[in-house]
């Protein structure tokens, strides 16, 4: 159909070592325009430290005990929240996509609700759990909570009525039809999810950190801030965006076509 | 009627629970089953609606969070969308960074926020360069995904008709890829301006964030609800409107 015909897949590839010529020459010139605003002094001292000094201070991050324990507390948080957020999403996901009815009388609430900015709910957070780590793995579970809840009713509803069908037919209960049918279609949209969720509750941890706390990857970046240590502030920045960026891609990876053949 | 009915009954469901749930807090804190210091009755929160929008300046709070979020989305419309012509353009550079850019919407950059206040100070400018930072990825990628996906016919009506580069692109591949890249706006205008309060909230800084702010570090508990919940409501009317929009834009779908 010319409708789905796109220039998308065109069949013409650059070749490999061009692409990773061009690479190189960004990396490199980012790194130029880097060293000339580090040495030209226009913006405030130290505020774009040398390279050099970013990386010695990686290097002394990531042989810092003391980095590991913040590091511990954050994923262990983090973790928290996603196994509290991720396990009422998928219970809530399931009930409003099993029931048209159910969904049509909640799901509105909770696609309003997904998109607004859920670290204003940390004074709540605090009221409610305190100011020690419990108001900031209940952060992350909210804002894991949403994502993994919309994108577990809309792979319900996509599920292929005659696997309904089958299971019907063999009568399994409520639980085997949850998990013998549901759960194994739904994988995919079910760890869509989970990694948007996972985004999300990095952020709402993090963002809770760095608010009130005395603990945590958070914690160290306001530490950073109020020492004026740039260096060890994009330092801590580097790994906590390539460890989120990695983990991202390690869940993406899940969902790749090739696991859905069954 | 009855069709009518009962298309409305789930609306009507689950407005009841909400109201029912709410009822039934009330209750619950009345009878001191839950610590009225922890969550202040509905029936309070509801009478500091009123107070909060004469006594807060809610107008003006509401117009500065609204100016940051114009500043993020004209700068994020204004780097996006050529960000996003110039990868399709150049297949080389589209193959070299696209995944560059999609790792940067993946990141937290909202965790930067501590250097954009080194950089830029406690100010507005911290606030929409941090919006615009969240922000731009989505455009940048929508754009790509709209321009390319351009029906290949409609292109080779363009070139059988020997349209100019720059005629090619403003009456073949902007039309067809503005659907998609509204998409793309739309959703980089949610990222900046969930980052946006959040980060009001945070520096205590601006508009409607800095409200909920004060107003817990005031303890005034059944302001700081209110104020949550009028933010919450604000933001569902905004995205509902961008929603709105955007299917006006794209009728056949």
């Amino acid at each position: 159909m010319a409708e789905t015909r796109t220039i998308v897949a065109l069949p013409i590839t650059p070749r490999l070592g061009a692409v990773m010529r061009l690479r190189l020459f960004l990396i490199l010139g980012v790194l130029i325009m880097w060293e000339a605003t580090a040495a030209s002094g226009l913006l405030f001292r130290d505020v774009v430290p040398s390279s050099v000094t970013v990386v010695r201070a990686l290097v002394r991050l990531l042989i810092d005990p003391d980095f590991w324990g913040n590091f511990g507390v954050t994923a262990g948080e983090v973790l928290a929240a996603l196994a509290i957020g991720a396990t009422a999403g998928l219970a809530a996901g399931l009930l409003l996509g099993a029931s048209r009815f159910l969904g049509r009388a909640y799901e509105p609430y909770l696609n309003s609700l997904a998109p607004t900015p859920k670290i204003i709910f940390f004074p709540v957070m605090i009221m409610a759990f305190g100011v020690y780590a419990g108001s900031k793995v209940a952060m992350g579970a909210l804002s894991a909570f949403f994502p993994v809840a919309l994108s577990t009713a809309g792979g319900m509803r996509e599920v292929d009525a005659a696997l309904v069908k089958v299971g019907r037919s063999f009568r399994l209960s409520t639980w085997q039809m949850v998990t013998k049918i549901y759960l194994p279609a739904i994988r995919v949209p079910v760890l869509n999810g989970m990694r948007l969720g996972f985004g999300v509750a990095v952020i709402g941890v993090l963002l809770a950190e760095t608010k009130l706390s005395n603990q945590g990857l958070g914690y160290l970046v306001m530490q950073a801030y109020a020492r004026f240590d740039m260096p060890q502030m994009y330092a801590i920045l580097l790994v906590v965006f390539a460890v989120a960026v990695a983990l991202n891609a390690g869940l993406g990876r899940l969902t790749e076509p090739r696991h859905r053949r069954t | 009627m009855s069709i009518s009915r009962a298309d409305h009954a789930p609306a009507l469901v689950g407005a009841a629970t909400l109201l029912g749930l709410f009822a039934l807090l009330e209750l619950a804190i009345r009878a001191g089953l839950v610590d009225r210091y922890v969550v202040p009755p509905p029936s309070d929160v509801v009478a500091s609606f009123a107070r909060i929008v004469t006594e807060e300046d809610i107008p003006h709070r509401f117009a500065q969070t609204a100016l940051e979020g114009l500043g993020a989305a004209v700068l994020i419309a204004l780097v996006g969308i050529p960000a996003g012509l110039l990868l399709y353009r150049h297949m080389v550079l589209r193959v070299a960074v696209q995944s560059w850019v999609a790792a940067l919407a993946a990141a937290p950059l909202v965790l930067a926020y501590p250097l954009f206040l080194v950089i830029f100070g406690r100010s507005a400018m911290t606030i929409v360069m941090m919006g615009f930072i969240s922000g731009v990825a989505p455009v940048t990628l929508k754009t790509l995904e709209g321009l390319s996906a351009t029906r290949r016919v409609l292109i080779d009506v363009g070139r059988s008709l020997k349209l100019t580069p720059a005629q090619q692109f403003r009456l073949v591949l902007l039309p067809a890829a503005v659907p998609t890249i509204f998409v793309g706006l739309r959703l980089g205008l949610v990222f900046a301006l969930i980052n946006i309060v959040g980060l009001e909230f945070l520096i205590n800084f601006g508009g409607l964030g800095q409200l909920i702010n004060e107003l817990a570090e005031r303890y005034d508990l059944a302001g700081t609800y209110a104020a949550i919940a009028f933010v919450v409501l604000v933001s569902v009317l905004f995205f509902l409107a961008l929603e709105r929009t955007e299917r006006w834009l794209r009728p056949g779908r």
